[in-house]
């Protein structure tokens, strides 16, 4: 028996989930599916959006503990617009990040929630910051995150490339969630996506039954 | 180094575990943890798999063969602990080659994969093994059958396994298409194992291949140095 637990020693606590984050040239693609889950038995929710705003153009993802996660990005939010009031301006993505940050390694013990945050700003365009579950602040062109994430390292890997064009992005996170939602079980639903860049945010939902389709299916 | 070890562990578990005189790796057992792969193809399979056995951190072994003949045109991928498979291998190996003699015919892949299957499921409570049986026969060509941790049985056209596969399972989706050529999936198959060896730390090393037809047995190797780059991020 205590064989075939090993699996779920090794790999530990993450929420039934899949979130991505890509760089394109000109903004940024973030994006997650929308399953919501009890011990991968029974789904709560078919529809929820994880893909959440702390500002205009600043986008979170969360991963881990779900009411740890909304806690911290409650806090986040009011530091955040604060900090925009101060500094009379829109905050930078790295500020939100940093935030994050703070939070999360002031509060290690107790915390068990990770971010992937993503956004544009004037100063250094568009950027992807990933606050991993001790508090570790890293940039990154492209990140994954959640259970299903393991599914889709090898894609990820083979085919982002920098400076692709939105559509090109688009296309490959929207490929990249299929496929983790297709092999993960407590991943699926919708595909929720947001398109960040200098003109602003836009936020897409591909149904289910729109979902690029591969060749056993 | 054994008797040193028993004698540590005697003042409390703390000690030895923090103890740089006993490396956990006297104390794990070896595993394959691994990546393998198995493709059909029209007229044959292509298999591969990485090198790499590790005790705990150690990599006790990093040119492992994890691709083992059963008969002449049948092989298995192993993955799990290196002397389970390599204990049931050994056993199916002798059953089908009796077996094979008594009808006077090459055997089926069919065959040593149900044989597989026998001894898997039997001693399921004892054994850590993950099987890719793959081959080819007269009566149904090339075919892969994947046996996994528990014992079942199921044919695929194409199945990764091991602790490096989970990596690789979008890549194979998106990538692997029906009727493809030989040297198409030789290459799918040392891509995959390239991209999966470069996030798994349980695999690495070399990339063994082999593809298995009518004509026989080829072997090929691909060494650390000449493995295709993929990343660029």
């Amino acid at each position: 028996m205590e064989k075939r637990c090993l699996d779920a020693q090794f790999k530990g606590v993450s929420t039934g989930t899949t979130i991505l984050a890509a760089t394109f040239d000109g903004g940024v693609v973030i994006g997650s599916d929308s399953r919501a889950s009890i011990g991968g038995e029974y789904v709560s929710s078919k529809t929820i959006n994880k893909v959440i705003q702390v500002h205009d153009r600043i986008f979170c993802c969360m991963a881990g503990s779900l009411a740890d996660a909304q806690a911290v990005l409650k806090t986040a939010k009011f530091h955040l617009s604060f900090h925009s009031v101060q500094m009379e301006s829109s905050p930078q993505v790295i500020a939100a990040a940093s935030v994050l940050k703070e939070l999360c390694y002031k509060n290690k013990d107790e915390l068990q929630a990770g971010f992937i945050t993503a956004g544009w700003d004037r100063k250094k365009g568009p950027q992807i910051y990933v606050v991993s579950l001790g508090g570790m602040l890293i940039k990154q062109e492209v990140t994954i995150g959640g259970s299903g994430s393991t599914y889709i390292y090898g894609y990820v890997d083979a085919k982002y490339r920098p400076n692709m064009s939105r559509e090109e992005c688009l296309q490959f996170a929207t490929n990249a969630l299929a496929l983790a939602m297709g092999r993960d079980n407590v991943s699926g639903g919708v595909a929720h996506l947001v398109v960040i860049t200098e003109s602003g945010a836009e936020h897409t939902v591909v149904p289910g039954d729109k979902l690029p389709k591969f060749h056993d299916e | 180094m054994a008797a040193t070890a028993s004698m540590m562990q005697s003042f409390g578990p703390n000690l030895s575990a923090q103890n740089d005189l006993v490396p956990d790796w006297t104390r794990t057992e070896v595993s394959t943890g691994t990546t393998i792969m198995a493709v059909e193809y029209d007229g044959g399979v292509v298999i591969g798999a990485d090198s790499r056995t590790t005790t705990g951190a150690y990599i006790a072994n990093r040119v492992t063969d994890k691709l083992t003949p059963i008969h002449d045109r049948i092989f298995c991928c192993r993955s799990g602990s290196a002397a389970d498979t390599q204990a049931i291998a050994d056993v199916v190996a002798y059953q089908l080659g009796f077996h094979s003699i008594e009808l006077d015919e090459p055997p089926l892949v069919e065959t040593a994969a149900h044989l597989f299957k026998a001894s898997c499921y039997r001693y399921r409570e004892e054994l850590t093994a993950g099987i890719l049986v793959a081959g080819w026969d007269r009566r149904r060509g090339g075919q892969v059958y994947c046996v996994p941790i528990g014992g079942m049985l199921v044919r695929q056209p194409v199945s990764v396994g091991g602790s490096g596969s989970t990596y690789i399972y979008g890549f194979m989706d998106s990538n692997y298409k029906p009727s493809m050529s030989k040297e198409q999936c030789l290459e799918l198959t040392a891509t995959a194992l390239t991209l999966a060896m470069e996030r798994d730390g349980s695999s690495g090393g070399v990339v063994r291949l082999a593809s298995i037809s009518e004509d026989g047995v080829e072997r090929r190797v691909i060494l650390g140095n000449q493995l295709p780059k993929i990343s660029t991020h």
